[in-house]
């Protein structure tokens, strides 16, 4: 294909710990004093987590809808409403009906009551099968499976929003989020989409979800602390946040010939795949930040799990001298929608012309550049990618 | 690039050049086919679990892989590697060098319950109980095997490191539709000109015991259970459900310059694409059909391809009351009367529905009819839907000349998905 289009960021929705909004978070993590992170250490302990900042939610979704949705869906919904709000589209049956939508989930959030329940009555039962049999007939709430579903979100998003141009659901923890920049910003690029909606949702207040990353003793259990203080630990350890991030991608022509003003602008993503074993995410991250021509002192925002041998091989790519932001500080880990949080937050500061102040000690003062933003993201286990995002500014007609 | 490697729109011309395909039929093109041909059923009573007071207990299960111990997500990486391997020796790639990307089609995964118990039962300490109990099981005994069983990019990983696919693997989901969406996105990324060639997959090992209660408390499933191999009837009057069912199909995807420049065995054309989401409710379709019809106008839109150049629809054909008739509204809405006389079949009828990977086994399916000459029968039609009058190729297999064939994937959450393959 021939066609070579600028990739817009045109809107931006976001809920975290943090509040809602592109202004709410940019007064909280653009100017100094950076706001301290929300924490919940009480709740699921040992456990900490970002939890979310509860929205009044019939700005988005009616109670109706709401209620056929597990919490994450229902956040993922709300910033995806967010985000056509702000693009300014909302509600414009010929802009949604042809918007095409990628949207990067998980999903399996369960019935606590129910499945402990039968947990409990199982360690006495005779007939294990029998009694599973029963209860999951008679106790399962049948619209369960649709509330958690992983293509559901995108689904409400559907109903509620009436974004129907096409509907695609990418699984895979971080990388899923990943894939869904980059082949969204890929489509664009190419022409094969004028307009897309793309993004993710987590909700990190739930034992069932702890407990995915907690089999593999992936989660951090002292009291919190930043991202490099718990690598400096050990082992390190992940804290898991509530975020909500979609944003509204569009071909620089489309925008403009709505009138449409942009974030910023996606110049390229690369991710890859492969062994963690002798320092493979290291050599393959270094190949991908060549492959992006990225001047030295681009800075970074890093989606850094604190998982302490992904981390040193993450940083040792980006550099001692690079200024790192990792966001992971203020809004904890939100898995699939971490990388779509991390472009949204570089559009949002070469927005503003201004790169973030240090989330945390040692992260060192930005010199300057605030032209472009590179978005690093090496999952807790598996994949990794990057984006290289452009200010914009003076190059609009 | 020259002008004969180029399709209507001027985009390169995408065509299959490896396929494979595991069913409840069997292992292998081969054997599947002689039994699709054959008119036989695959499904059967399930013997995985207990089926004890539940109301649906037939499935399309493959229970002859050798997957020790079984859990659905590995099942459904045995499933997708056998088809994939399949695919990738008949394309000719040297073992274990794919040169493109992976879209995989995998259904969600979580803990099942003989892990849940397994973790229940553990004592712990703090007498806690409920998933109090449960995390601090695991946090006194790591459980690495389970942790990686759940990691929702497992099998696109493992997948990736055996063929050494390239660049970062997208595992994804449009629930029944996603077996073709994966082909979609492979035909998308060659177009783009990223990759000359992709492996494309869907698999599904899913039917457990939850996932069958689940769609039972849907009213999605047939409760027909005394003759396991006549529950699963599309498009006839007394059709009361899907049957679940599993297997996987895989496609290798490849730009037509490519599969003539290595001189590789062009085995059908993926002339087109077409997708629309619904917005509707998250089970059922809008009463007028208009994301269907949209979605297999834009196909045959994408292909160039005039509806009455298709020759064969490989229908979704679930078998559930509504999926048939809104697939027959939709049909004749974008067909015209000329939806009585064209042949159209369900390969649900004897696989069953084998969810995340039904479009990539049908896909494999629909290449096979053009290449063989012989359209798959609908069986256990002895009941026609009045209100369905259509030519569903009852019982029998039929030889045809097909040129063009449509294949049909619609999923819960709105998702409406067609391919349009053509004779290479």
């Amino acid at each position: 294909m021939t066609k070579n289009s600028e990739v817009w960021i045109t809107g931006i929705g976001l809920i975290s710990s943090l509040g809602e909004g592109t202004d709410t978070h940019w007064q909280a993590l653009g100017n100094v004093p950076v706001a301290a992170p929300v924490i919940n250490s009480e709740e699921i302990a040992p456990y900490s987590f970002h939890p979310l900042s509860e929205p009044d939610w019939a700005n988005q979704i009616s109670r109706r809808d709401k209620r056929q949705m597990e919490p994450w869906m229902q956040i993922g919904t709300y910033a995806a409403g967010m985000a056509l709000d702000d693009a300014g589209i909302k509600g414009d049956e010929g802009f949604c009906s042809t918007m095409d939508m990628i949207v990067a989930a998980g999903g399996g959030e369960r019935d606590i009551e129910t499945d402990s329940a039968i947990h409990e009555d199982a360690l006495h039962a005779n007939e294990r099968d029998s009694l599973l049999n029963e209860r999951l007939s008679n106790d399962l709430r049948p619209t369960l499976f649709l509330a958690q579903l992983s293509n559901l979100l995108a689904g409400n998003i559907s109903i509620v929003h009436k974004v129907t141009g096409s509907s695609r659901t990418f699984m895979g923890e971080e990388s899923a989020g990943i894939s869904a920049i980059q082949t969204a910003a890929a489509r664009i690029r190419s022409g094969q989409s004028n307009h897309m909606l793309v993004g993710g949702a987590y909700s990190a207040a739930r034992r069932d979800m702890m407990l995915t990353f907690e089999l593999g003793h992936y989660l951090w259990t002292d009291p919190p602390v930043g991202v490099a203080a718990r690598v400096k630990s050990g082992n390190g350890g992940i804290i898991l946040g509530s975020v909500g991030v979609f944003l509204v991608l569009e071909s620089r022509e489309h925008a403009e010939a709505r009138g449409k003003k942009p974030y910023a602008r996606i110049d390229n993503v690369v991710a890859d795949h492969g062994s963690r074993v002798e320092g493979g995410a290291k050599k393959r991250g270094t190949a991908m930040r060549e492959c992006l021509k990225a001047a030295s002192d681009v800075p970074v925002l890093s989606a850094a799990t604190a998982i302490s041998d992904i981390y040193h091989e993450e940083m040792a790519v980006l550099g001692a001298d690079a200024p790192v932001r990792c966001y992971g500080n203020q809004f904890g880990h939100a898995v699939e929608a971490q990388f779509p949080l991390g472009v949204a937050l570089a559009a949002l500061s070469l927005s503003n012309g201004t790169f973030y102040p240090p989330f945390e000690d040692g992260e060192i003062e930005s010199g300057g550049n605030n032209k472009q933003v590179l978005v690093s993201c090496f999952g807790h286990w598996r994949g990794e990618g990057m984006a290289l995002v452009s200010s914009v500014a003076g190059d609009q007609t | 690039m020259s002008e004969q490697y180029n399709d209507h729109k001027g985009r390169p011309v995408v065509v299959i050049t490896g396929m494979g395909v595991v069913s409840s039929l069997g292992t292998g093109k081969q054997e599947n086919w002689a039994n699709l041909t054959a008119g036989k059923s695959g499904i059967h009573r399930i013997t995985r679990f207990s089926t004890e007071g539940l109301r649906t207990t037939v499935a399309g299960t493959v229970d002859f892989m050798d997957v020790d111990p079984l859990s659905a997500p590995a099942l459904s990486y045995a499933l997708a590697d056998t088809a994939s391997g399949e695919a990738i020796d008949e394309a000719g790639f040297a073992n274990g060098e794919f040169p493109g990307p992976l879209f995989l089609a995998a259904p969600p995964v979580e803990l099942e319950w003989q892990h849940r118990f397994d973790i229940y039962q553990k004592p712990v300490k703090s007498g806690a109980t409920g998933y109090d109990k449960m995390l601090e099981s695991v946090r006194d005994r790591k459980r690495e095997d389970m942790f990686e069983l759940i990691q929702f990019g497992r099998t696109a990983d493992l997948l990736a490191e055996k063929y050494h696919t390239r660049g970062l693997p997208i595992s994804l989901s449009t629930a029944c539709a996603s077996g073709t969406t994966a082909i979609q996105m492979g035909v998308e990324a060659i177009r783009r000109g990223e990759c000359t060639s992709a492996l494309c997959v869907g698999t599904d090992g899913s039917v457990q015991i939850e996932s069958l209660v689940r769609f039972s408390l849907l009213s999605a499933l047939t409760t027909q259970n005394d003759e396991p191999e006549k529950a699963a009837k599309p498009f006839s009057n007394d059709r009361d459900g899907f049957v679940m069912a599993e297997g996987a199909g895989a496609l290798v995807l490849e730009s037509l310059e490519s599969a003539t420049a290595r001189g590789a065995k062009v085995l059908a054309i993926v002339r087109g694409c077409g997708e629309k989401a619904d917005d509707f409710h998250r089970t059922r379709s809008s009463p007028d059909g208009s994301p269907v019809i949209a979605a297999v106008q834009r196909g045959l839109d994408d292909a160039g391809v005039d509806s009455s150049e298709i020759g064969y629809i490989n229908a979704h054909g679930t078998s559930t009351p509504e999926n048939d008739r809104m697939e027959y509204n939709s049909l004749k809405a974008v067909f015209g009367d000329a939806i009585h006389q064209l042949p159209i079949s369900s390969n649900k009828s004897m696989i069953g529905h084998a969810l995340t990977a039904a479009g990539a086994i049908e896909a494999v399916f629909s290449v096979m009819t053009i290449r063989e000459g012989i359209i798959p029968p609908t069986i256990n039609y002895n009941n026609p839907d009045p209100d369905i009058p259509l030519d569903v190729v009852p019982d029998v297999s039929r030889k045809a000349n097909v040129d063009n064939v449509l294949s049909n994937s619609f999923g819960f959450g709105g998702q409406n998905a067609c391919l349009v393959l053509g004779r290479a």
